[in-house]
């Protein structure tokens, strides 16, 4: 942008031109008026004239700062509406356009995969003909899924219940109530909950009947499918989530002062922590065994049994037991912030 | 197999199973617990590296009665044993400078679920440098994604919440990537222990089949844990989760997860895909960009800032770059460098970030630059830690900081191509832009404060946990440098077993 001159006056040009017409510069002028003035016998300026000046100055600075206030007002001006339309606008064509790509990218790279299902793939290898093969007569489970990941590949099993229980505490750290009376905001949130159990239960007489029904049936098929888990399809995990979704519609049946009877926060504690206890103890004591070629106490017993499988049944417990805690703490904290 | 080659195994079982009855634990006797346990990791790991000094190559333990395709196993030498010393050392002694600070923001009844959060973030740790199964390198990350989540919300004031929401999103994209990168890879190989995927991508490297699916699974492993570690163009979480968090969690995360996630990038390169397929998928190249590209920017932004932490935080962001600026380099010498920054940044930014919260507290609890004048004086042990470790970042010689820039350039020197003009460059201008900011910040620290400021008198005493903490962190800062020759002999040492 050109430097816009608000000086015209002084600049070369106007100055020659009125040099030409009449041979008097702007200059000699103001040297006449100053002389004029002075010899008017003002030798110090009056304090009118101090007062004046410094009037003038003082509105040059506002003039100035209002100056800085508008130029900034425009480009925040700018920055708000027409900038950030367009800052909007270019962010999500990107998005599409980086979206889009990268669905194209994974798509190429499925039609480039090994073709489903066909007997030369790079998956059908020793390893899962061993799993298939020798897995009931090694580990003694008639489930391969739960040969596989309760006793060949126990420790990544140990790591994943260790992630729900992982995933629980951060629930109870982010949404749990404190019972701290000193502190204004729990003792607040205590209030505005204890308000909130007044209206409980519901008295819906329907649910009630029909989760009188079946939330024995659900948990009986729960207990079923854990201590199952090594003989037919379940197991721990599945087992844990069906016995928690049982506790769930008890306790949308009848309340939370039922519940309370049979599981508050100190159950989930004591159970969570006997039963991941007793899985990393009895994985330590494996690991350690196995690792060293110690002869180890465990053996898998005789496929079928309701206790073989070494201790996949037992194993089966403790992950059905940290699940349905886990699911059932999930439901109250989210709703309530309390067991 | 001796009784010592357990020790990997203990130093994962122990914190592991210790968490769930810390839950159950009173907050006095959790943090006992706690100290104990962590305090036991490191001396293992201590006996350890010992050990390992004098036992040649790596050696493979089973986790289970089954063998390694099989079964799961663990795998440690000399580059694992170190790692391990210096994230377990780091643990210990960030828990013990930010204890009281852990004490005055969390509720009482909250604060045995944090012990749990870091006990169970040094399992995942250990597990994941010792792993040898890219599966339970998965399990693991996940562990450490969610107690990074909630080390950021356990302190529920001013901007954790966002924070910890943005860092949640960030890193499941990355967990996402990372297993959708192992998901793909088990289909083209059919094998999940790293060894064994390694020769078969060895082999697909020689016939040539599977070429673009192989070089997506790369593309996504190393961007998804770029994300999850903090590169350039994916920090934009660091400086809330590092800024507003406890100071233990802030030292935690910046100085241990990015390093875990980083840690696996490099076991990813030598020992699942291998180096050479690494280099000829040029995504090492990319990764170079990114990384130059965050050295500068992340400097930039940090001089910007205002807040002590922030800017702390910022600095991560183009340390994160150096560490990525030698893996992209791809030569050995790179790989070395890059290790060796990493601890040499772990040791220094957890001690910066501990000393920034003790000069905070010293000024009236503010993070700002105007109030922070002087106290360097009010709270002295964390004015000389912080310092040092502003010369550390800075590249002063005798400190850990300098020998891994003279590292770097050592290994750009040895590439001979346009990447060695480059990274000098830009060694340059980011050394010279963390003067800027760091300097200004150690004098901003020993100025006389503002005529009008006033500061609680017995708000800088923090205690004898934080002292013993800082002046520990310092002495370890100073050895970094002083001994870094043996240190740095030792990583090359491991990575010639690493693959």
């Amino acid at each position: 942008m050109a430097k816009i001159r608000n000086d015209y006056e002084r600049s070369w040009w106007p100055r020659l031109l009125q040099w030409l017409e009449d041979g008097s510069t702007r200059l000699d002028d103001e040297l006449t008026a100053e002389m004029e003035e002075s010899r008017e016998g003002h030798l110090l300026p009056s304090h009118e004239d101090v007062a004046a000046h410094e009037t003038r100055l003082e509105e040059r600075r506002r003039q100035k700062l209002a100056d800085e206030q508008a130029m900034y007002d425009h480009a925040h001006q700018w920055s708000r509406t027409k900038g950030a339309k367009l800052a909007n606008w270019l962010y999500r064509i990107m998005a599409v356009v980086v979206c889009v790509s990268i669905i194209w990218v994974l798509l190429q790279t499925a039609s480039y995969l090994p073709p489903f299902g066909s007997p030369d793939n790079p998956v059908n290898n020793e390893v899962s003909r061993r799993y298939i093969e020798k897995g009931m007569e090694e580990t003694g489970a008639v489930n391969i899924v739960a040969g596989m990941i309760l006793d060949y590949r126990a420790f990544d099993t140990l790591g994943e219940s260790n992630v729900l229980f992982i995933a629980a505490c951060s629930v109870l750290i982010l949404l749990r109530v404190s019972s701290d009376k000193h502190d204004p905001t729990s003792v607040y949130q205590l209030e505005v909950e204890a308000d909130d159990r007044m209206y409980e239960p519901k008295n819906d007489v329907i649910l009630q009947h029909i989760a009188a029904f079946l939330v024995p049936m659900i948990l009986l098929y729960g207990v079923y499918g854990v201590m199952n888990g090594h003989i037919s399809p379940g197991g721990g995990f599945s087992g844990g989530a069906v016995m928690g979704a049982a506790l769930i519609l008890y306790l949308n049946a009848f309340g939370f002062k039922r519940t309370q009877r049979f599981f508050t926060f100190k159950t989930f504690k004591t159970v969570s922590v006997c039963a991941l206890s007793f899985y990393a103890l009895s994985k330590a004591y494996s690991f350690f065994t196995g690792a060293n070629h110690l002869p180890s106490i465990i053996t898998p017993g005789n496929p079928g049994d309701l206790f073989s499988a070494g201790l996949i049944p037992y194993l089966n417990i403790a992950v059905g037991a940290v699940v349905c805690c886990t699911m059932y703490a999930f439901y109250t904290h989210f709703r309530k912030g309390d067991m | 197999m001796e009784i010592w080659q357990s020790i990997p195994f203990a130093c994962i079982l122990l914190p592991l199973g210790s968490a769930a009855l810390t839950s159950a634990m009173k907050r006095r006797w959790a943090k006992y617990w706690t100290l104990f346990v962590i305090t036991a990791v490191t001396a293992l790991s201590l006996i350890f590296v010992v050990l390992m000094n004098r036992y040649e190559g790596s050696f493979t333990y089973m986790m289970g009665h089954y063998t390694a395709p099989w079964g799961n196993e663990i795998r440690a030498g000399m580059l694992e044993a170190v790692t391990a010393l210096f994230f377990s050392m780091i643990m210990l002694l960030s828990l013990l400078g930010g204890l009281k600070k852990v004490e005055e923001h969390l509720l009482n009844d909250k604060q045995p679920l944090y012990y749990v959060m870091l006990l169970l973030l040094t399992a995942a740790l250990m597990a994941q440098i010792y792993t040898n199964d890219l599966f339970t390198a998965y399990v693991f990350l996940e562990i450490m994604t969610i107690a990074a989540c909630s080390l950021i919300t356990a302190r529920t004031k001013g901007r954790t919440l966002v924070a910890a929401t943005r860092y949640m999103i960030m890193n499941l994209l990355g967990s996402g990537l990372f297993l959708l990168g192992i998901t793909l890879l088990y289909d083209l190989t059919g094998h999940l222990l790293m060894s064994n995927i390694k020769e078969a991508v060895a082999a697909l490297a020689r016939s040539g089949e599977y070429q673009m699916p192989l070089t997506v699974v790369i593309a996504i492993m190393s961007i998804g844990l770029g994300i999850k570690s903090a590169l350039f163009p994916f920090h934009t979480w660091v400086p809330d989760a590092y800024g507003y968090s406890t100071p233990t969690s802030a030292a935690v995360l910046s100085s241990l997860v990015s390093k875990g996630y980083i840690f696996l990038l490099l076991k990813i390169f030598y020992r699942v895909i291998g180096l050479d397929v690494i280099v000829s998928t040029g995504i090492l190249d990319i990764l170079f960009v990114f990384a130059l590209v965050g050295m500068v920017m992340g400097s930039i932004s940090a001089i910007r800032q205002s807040d002590i932490r922030r800017m702390i935080a910022f600095s991560s962001v183009a340390q994160i770059g150096y560490i990525f600026m030698g893996l992209g380099l791809g030569n050995e010498q790179g790989m070395t460098a890059a290790v060796f920054h990493i601890f040499a940044h772990a040791v220094c930014k957890a001690m910066l970030f501990l000393a920034a919260g003790g000069l905070a507290d010293a000024s009236g609890n503010s993070k700002q630059f105007r109030d922070l004048r002087g106290s360097g004086f009010r709270s002295p042990i964390a004015g000389v830690a912080f310092t040092i470790g502003a010369l550390s970042m800075v590249g002063f010689p005798f400190l850990g900081g300098f020998t891994s820039k003279m590292n770097f350039a050592m290994a750009a020197m040895g590439t001979g191509d346009t990447r060695m003009m480059l990274v000098l460059i830009v060694l340059v201008i980011s050394t010279w832009l963390n003067t800027i900011y760091f300097l200004k910040t150690v004098i901003t620290l020993y100025r006389k404060p503002l005529p009008d400021a006033s500061y609680p008198v017995e708000r800088g005493k923090r205690g004898f946990c934080f002292n013993a903490s800082l002046v520990l962190f310092s002495v370890v800062n100073v050895a970094l440098g002083l001994f870094s020759q043996g240190i740095i002999e030792a990583i090359t040492n491991g990575l010639t077993n690493f693959g």
